[in-house]
């Protein structure tokens, strides 16, 4: 079998705080194969946004990463010189985001800033990267492209500003690309489209996909395999299937009974007790021991380890260790 | 729940001008709310439902008076609302409260949050003295999920979820009979956003409540509604028992909308884009049926008509299939 084209291991990315450092993302390890999508699913504050920029170096100061490796390729990404960090970035990884608008200048046309990104990485004309683009915005599904190119950020919708981050990110064909909500801001009719634009991308062009969600719908639509996220940890991980049909950590299992969309019509949700701790208040043990329903003696002083229960689907909990769930 | 409505909404109409250079000349108008019906069930959940930009805060706003409609009525107990001097209205703003979506931008930053509770009781006179209003608030405070002891705090202090249970006391402290939620749980984790549905389902139990639900999140409104309105480019496009709506939607807008939605059974993955496009500009809405650029179903009288809100089961449909299908029907009987 070949290297992995992503892996990381035992990632920890920290901040300061008044009580030392805070490890917002804490030991996580996941694999990316080339043209796979894994999904790293979680509620606010979890870690999963973090760990993405990490992959990228682009933790914000006066974050940074302390530990673990990042291998592209088998080729340690945390120990590369800042130039070829930079061309990491965009050529072999590129990255959406949730506000397609944040990320565009305004005062640039669309095309331009879509030029701009294909000649940095490539040593073609302006011409021929203007044609590139046109090409791009095709593939991506903007109406008129010809004419599209030569318009402001402001005066396209939010589902097409989404669209122009996504042919730019691919303009120097990224092996991965990160995409970080990239829905979320989005209506649902103009999510399905970038849902349906996303699919038919990764299965054209083989390109492997990490995505970033809150939402197990997209990962439900999106993902081959799922990391869920609490804390700082990745505490279940499976193939799409081994999470949505047999979830077995409670904190996964809470989040989807939770889900309205799951509920029967009056029924009572299931609600998760509490809310996620600040890394400066985890607790002992297991870190959702405080809000589990199914703790018992262990979970409040033992640190759980991987429980596997095939060779796809493990979950770090003591309670499906001992079958108790 | 009973049959009578609490609050029925008629031809409501609001538009706000657009207005150009130099002498702020209005050139056009924004039509936000464009001739909308509604009636939220008496102690029940009515949905209104739809995209960004469809008009459906600024009905809630509208209701409350928060902005001034051009036209149309709100009957609240056989009064129409819009037709109050501001002293008149004054009574029914305790009655009609409203919990937006950003707890934050609601509460002042700077007020403890007993004082920010009391003070809508401190307005209206609820309570004999500072000591009794201090002791609803605690009450208040115990009934959604709050620690009374924290009461002396500042919003800051409190996570998303409890600052939205801040919001709902506020609101349930001059005792309405609706409550306007506008996009209420839309920002809040799916385990919190749990916690906040399950408070306003007892609280509606108990209190008899009546809310005017609006989002744009389908699942909570299959979740929780007794009647859905669905809102396109300032019309209500369906209107429906939240039940028949689910089983059988009635206008191609709606249809999208649910199979839009992206499914979190294993079994069957993905969502699907039948409605293609982006939502045309309210300011110049397509002529005939409004939705009729981005339907799936469009056919010649479309783009030429105006549809109007034809019955079916449960409710109405502004759309010419619904209306093609009663006729055919009693061409046949």
């Amino acid at each position: 079998m070949s290297a992995p084209l992503l892996q990381v291991e035992d990632l920890t990315t920290a901040f300061p705080s008044d009580r030392g450092p805070a490890a917002v993302v804490d030991g996580v390890s996941l694999v990316v194969d080339a043209g796979e999508v894994v999904a790293l699913v979680g509620e606010s504050g979890c870690g999963k946004s973090m760990t993405a920029l990490s992959i990228l170096r682009l933790v914000p100061p006066p974050g940074r990463v302390t530990g673990g490796r990042i291998l592209l390729d088998g080729e340690d990404l945390l120990t590369l010189p800042v130039p070829a960090m930079r061309r990491v970035r965009g050529k072999q990884i590129a990255m959406i985001f949730q506000e397609p608008g944040t990320s565009l200048n305004p005062v640039l046309t669309v095309g331009a800033q879509v030029v701009e990104a294909i000649r940095l990485h490539e040593d073609v004309s302006r011409a021929a990267a203007r044609a590139r683009t046109i090409e791009l915005f095709e593939h991506v599904g903007i109406p008129d492209p010809s004419e599209r190119i030569d318009v402001y950020p402001h005066q396209l919708s939010g589902g097409m500003k989404q669209r122009v981050m996504i042919a730019m990110a691919l303009a120097a064909r990224p092996r991965l690309l990160i995409a970080d909500e990239p829905t979320t801001a989005l209506d649902v009719t103009i999510q399905a489209q970038i849902l349906e634009l996303l699919d038919r991308l990764r299965r054209e062009l083989g390109m492997a996909v990490l995505l970033i969600s809150h939402d197990f719908g997209i990962v439900n639509a999106l993902a081959d395999r799922v990391a869920v996220m609490y804390a700082g940890q990745i505490v279940e991980r499976g193939t799409r299937a081994d999470l949505l049909a047999g979830a077995r950590h409670p904190y996964t299992t809470g989040l989807l009974r939770a889900m309205p969309a799951r509920a029967a019509r009056g029924e009572r949700l299931a609600e998760i007790p509490g809310v996620v701790p600040p890394p400066s208040q985890r607790p002992v043990g297991c870190r959702f021991s405080t809000r589990c329903p199914a703790r018992f003696e262990p979970c409040a002083t033992i640190d759980p380890d991987w429980t596997m229960r095939s060779a796809t689907h493990g979950a770090r909990c003591h309670a499906v260790a001992e079958g108790r769930v | 729940m009973s049959a009578e409505p609490i609050l029925r909404v008629e031809g409501l109409r609001t538009w706000f001008p657009i207005r150009r250079g130099v002498f702020r000349r209005v050139v056009g108008h924004v039509r936000a709310v464009d001739g909308v019906d509604l009636a939220v069930p008496a102690g029940g959940t009515l949905a209104l439902v739809g995209e960004s930009g469809c008009g459906k805060t600024t009905v809630g706003r509208s209701i409350l008076r928060l902005v001034e409609p051009q036209e149309g009525h709100v009957w609240f107990d056989g009064t129409d609302l819009l037709r109050l001097a501001p002293a008149a209205m004054r009574p029914y703003r305790r009655q009609l409260q409203i919990v937006f979506q950003d707890p934050m931008a609601s509460l002042d930053p700077r007020m403890r949050v007993r004082d920010s509770i009391a003070e809508g009781m401190d307005a209206f006179r609820i309570g004999a003295n500072a000591r009794e209003r201090t002791e609803r608030v605690a009450a208040l405070m115990r009934r959604v999920g709050l620690d009374p002891d924290e009461m002396w705090r500042y919003p800051h202090e409190f996570s998303g979820g409890q600052r939205q249970r801040i919001c709902i006391a506020r609101a349930l402290a001059v005792e309405p009979r609706l409550i306007v939620c506008d996009e209420a749980v839309s920002a809040l984790d799916v385990s919190i956003q749990a916690q906040i549905l399950n408070l306003l389902r007892d609280l509606q139990q108990e209190l008899g409540l009546a809310y005017l639900f609006i989002t744009h999140d389908l699942s909570v409104v299959r979740y929780l509604a007794d009647r859905v309105a669905v809102m396109y480019l300032g019309q209500i496009v369906e209107e429906r028992a939240a039940e028949e709506l689910f089983a059988a939607p009635a206008h191609p807008y709606t249809r999208g909308l649910l199979q839009a939605v992206p499914s979190v059974d294993p079994a069957t993955p993905g969502a699907r884009a039948r409605v293609r496009g982006d939502v045309p500009s309210p300011a110049r809405p397509p002529l005939g049926c409004r939705f009729h650029t981005r339907c799936p179903e469009v056919f010649e009288r479309c783009p030429v008509e105006v549809p109007a809100a034809y019955p079916v089961d449960g409710g109405t449909s502004r759309c010419f299939l619904v209306d093609e299908a009663r006729r055919a029907g009693e061409a046949g009987r």
